[in-house]
């Protein structure tokens, strides 16, 4: 299921102003890629999540998921694909607040053409993010990071070629965030093709391929460890690591460890 | 397969969003509310009053037609007395001539002086009539026995009195064998004829008067041209126009009336009444029709608001669900369902409150509407017609919600 966008342009009117969110943008992305998205705010990294996850569609260009050409599709075809081929994890959870975590999970499954096994397949998807125990449990009464387990076994309940997450982590701690970003990186290791938007290197990190974009085009696609951005971002990091290692070395011996932490998370990416 | 199973999902998230808003909810369907329960009330009402108008005309019997002599109304001086009566040679050949009729009896009028032992009265009402004058007047006997044909044949010297005679001639309880002298002539009292007042409402007055019956054969011996008229029974309400036809028919070949004579009797049957009453429950239709449209209307617009309300409070997650793949259809019909939901309650309710009313209204005694029922009919109609402006007044409601754009609805608070 590969992705293949050929000079797409997506235009928002505003009475007689026009915003010109994405000019112009050339991208493929293969099976079982794990893809970061990234650029300043307002760069267009939302607009394209949109296009590619077929919840908006584009001004001009062409846009092919596998053989379906998504530009062309009527609104009812789009939410058949968005059902069957997509999932979507959202920067703010955006769970249903009434419902519990396993409803949650079995809502894609509502309105998919295999409701039978719903329960078991949902029980499945939060056991493989780890919450099994939380099946029960309301939205309001999870930590953010397991509210966000939750949004991606539901965005993984009906087997989506392709998981897409705008700003995952932008509403979680660094630690919370790191977890998150674990679980990508394990459900890639799985053979999922996963494609991120973020801000931050250090989450971009755990993808193997880093697109930026800037005012709606595309400026660099690169692997991750041969970004220019991304490597000269990890080489100050562990430049600063290593000074405040060195500095603690001489009254602590201890800070050994916190140093290898630091690398082994920062290199994890581009492993 | 999915457009099949959301609505039953849906059902259940239904009930649970107006159990959540349950005063909302009741203020909402308020117009359903007040349709339901005027229909219910209404038809029940309407039941329960034609049940009262027929048991009435039953008890003074069922299926009567009255057949009676009468001058035409354009010349009656060209037709003298004689050639207007009912004569008992015509009465005796109805039967045979109108197999419509079930049964008839002549009915002659007398006026006679009565006298028991040393008693004497002028003026008495008496009748002479035939056995089957008992089951068409719904007048049984309720001491002693009724006329029978033997009476009839045998120009018994008999007769009946009703329970104001017995009172007024200081009669025992049981006056059977007691010997009157009717204009001299001695009768025996065989039996005691129950006194039927009619309820007031057609026309019954609450004094009664002493009556006596004796055989109207026997009549016949004390005047040779009697005064008198012919009661009927039809076969069932549906024969009353055919026995019309047939007796006019019959009577004027008896009569020998020419072509482009007019009838010098008159046949009438009690379904005139039950015409009119008919033309009224008709006209209270058309008015409760108009009201109940007027009410689902109102009701309708409510609902179309309050759906409006609730697409907008729940836009984000509509977008929500749209995002994760529900098609437009199905995000359709889980708002008209909702809408159907929220109308078949407010039905449910106003059916609950049409049956309180009509338990009530038949609490009181002697009540009119004592029989009211509420007929099936109405139930279907309520139950329809709330749906019915579910879907109507849902649709608009239904399609904003299945046309909004994932992405907006989702950035909507
Ligand atoms: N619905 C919209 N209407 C008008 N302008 C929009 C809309 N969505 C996004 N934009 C504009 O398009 C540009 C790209 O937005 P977005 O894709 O959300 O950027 P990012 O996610 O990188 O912050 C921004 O200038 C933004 O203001
Ligand atoms: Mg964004």
């Amino acid at each position: 299921m590969s992705i293949r966008i050929r000079n797409l342009a997506k235009v928002y009117r505003m009475g007689t102003e026009e915003v010109h969110a994405l000019r112009g943008v050339d991208l493929d992305i293969g099976d079982n890629e794990f893809v970061a998205i990234m650029g300043a705010s307002g760069s267009g990294k939302s607009t394209l999540m949109n296009i590619v996850g077929c919840l908006d569609r584009p001004t001009s260009g062409t846009y092919e998921l596998g053989d379906i050409r998504v530009e062309k599709m009527s609104a009812t075809k789009l939410a058949s694909v968005r059902n069957r081929e997509i999932g979507f994890v959202f920067q703010s959870f955006e769970l249903l607040g009434r419902a519990t975590a396993l409803k949650n999970v079995m809502l894609p499954m509502l309105y998919s053409a295999q409701w039978w096994g719903a329960r078991k397949r949902a029980k499945d998807a939060l056991a493989s993010v780890g919450l099994a125990e939380r099946m029960g449990h309301k939205p309001n009464q999870l930590s953010g990071g397991q509210k966000q387990r939750v949004a991606i076994a539901r965005a993984l309940v009906n087997k989506p070629r392709i998981l897409l997450a705008d700003e995952p982590t932008g509403a979680l701690d660094s630690k919370t965030s790191e977890d998150i970003m674990a679980l990508f990186r394990e459900l890639h290791n799985k053979g999922q093709t996963v494609i991120l938007v973020t801000h931050e290197e250090d989450i971009a990190g755990y993808a193997n391929r880093i697109i930026r974009l800037r005012d709606g085009r595309i400026v660099s696609d690169y692997p991750t460890d041969k970004d220019p951005v991304h490597q000269d971002y990890i080489q100050r990091a562990l430049e600063h690591a290593q000074r405040m290692a060195d500095d603690n070395a001489q009254t602590q011996s201890k800070s050994a460890a916190s140093l290898a932490a630091v690398s082994a998370s920062l290199a994890g990416g581009a492993s | 397969m999915t457009l099949l199973r959301i609505p039953v999902l849906t059902v259940g998230t239904a009930v649970a969003q107006i159990w959540a808003n349950k005063v909302r909810s009741m203020l909402t369907t308020l117009g359903i509310i007040i349709a339901v329960a005027s229909v219910i009330i209404v038809s029940s009402v309407a039941v329960g009053l034609k049940q009262y108008m027929l048991d009435q005309f039953a008890s003074f019997g069922a299926n009567k037609v009255w057949i009676f002599p009468d001058w035409p109304d354009d010349q009656p001086e060209r037709y003298t007395w004689r050639q207007v009566r009912i004569t008992p040679e015509q009465a005796r050949g109805l039967l045979e001539n109108c197999p419509s009729l079930k049964r008839i009896s002549p009915i002659m009028n007398l006026q006679a002086r009565v006298q028991i032992g040393d008693k004497l009265r002028d003026f008495v009402k008496v009748e002479g009539i035939s056995p089957d004058w008992h089951e068409i007047e719904q007048r049984f006997v309720t001491v002693g026995r009724p006329f029978k044909s033997i009476d009839e044949e045998e120009k018994a010297q008999v007769c009946l009195i009703n329970d104001k005679g017995v009172e007024e001639l200081g009669l025992p309880a049981d006056p059977t064998g007691t010997v009157v002298l009717l204009d001299s002539r001695r009768f025996t009292i065989i039996g005691v004829v129950e006194t039927k007042t009619p309820s007031p409402l057609f026309g019954g007055r609450n004094e009664t008067k002493v009556e006596m019956f004796i055989p109207f054969s026997t009549g016949e011996l004390m005047r040779p041209e009697p005064g008198m008229y012919i009661v009927g029974q039809t076969r069932g309400a549906e024969f009353v126009d055919d026995v019309k036809a047939e007796v006019r028919f019959y009577m004027r070949r008896a009569r020998g009336l020419g072509p482009g004579e007019p009838n010098t009797f008159g046949v009438e049957a009690i379904d005139q009444v039950i015409g009119e009453f008919n033309k009224i429950a008709a006209a209270f239709s058309v008015g409760l029709a108009g009201l109940v449209g007027i009410s689902l209307v109102v009701g309708g617009i409510g609902i179309m608001n309050i759906m409006l309300v609730s697409v907008s409070e729940r836009t984000h997650e509509i977008g929500l669900r749209k995002a994760v793949g529900a098609q437009p259809a199905v995000i359709m019909l889980q708002f008209l369902v909702e809408a159907v939901v929220l109308c078949l309650v407010g039905c449910a309710i106003g059916i609950v409150l049409g049956a309180g009313v009509i338990m009530l209204l038949k609490l009181a005694p002697d009540s009119p509407v004592g029989k009211s029922e509420i007929p099936v009919w109405s139930l279907i109609l309520s139950v329809g017609f709330s749906a019915f402006t579910g879907v109507v007044f849902g649709m608009g409601p239904a399609i904003k919600a299945a046309s909004l754009d994932p992405i907006e609805a989702l950035r909507h608070e």
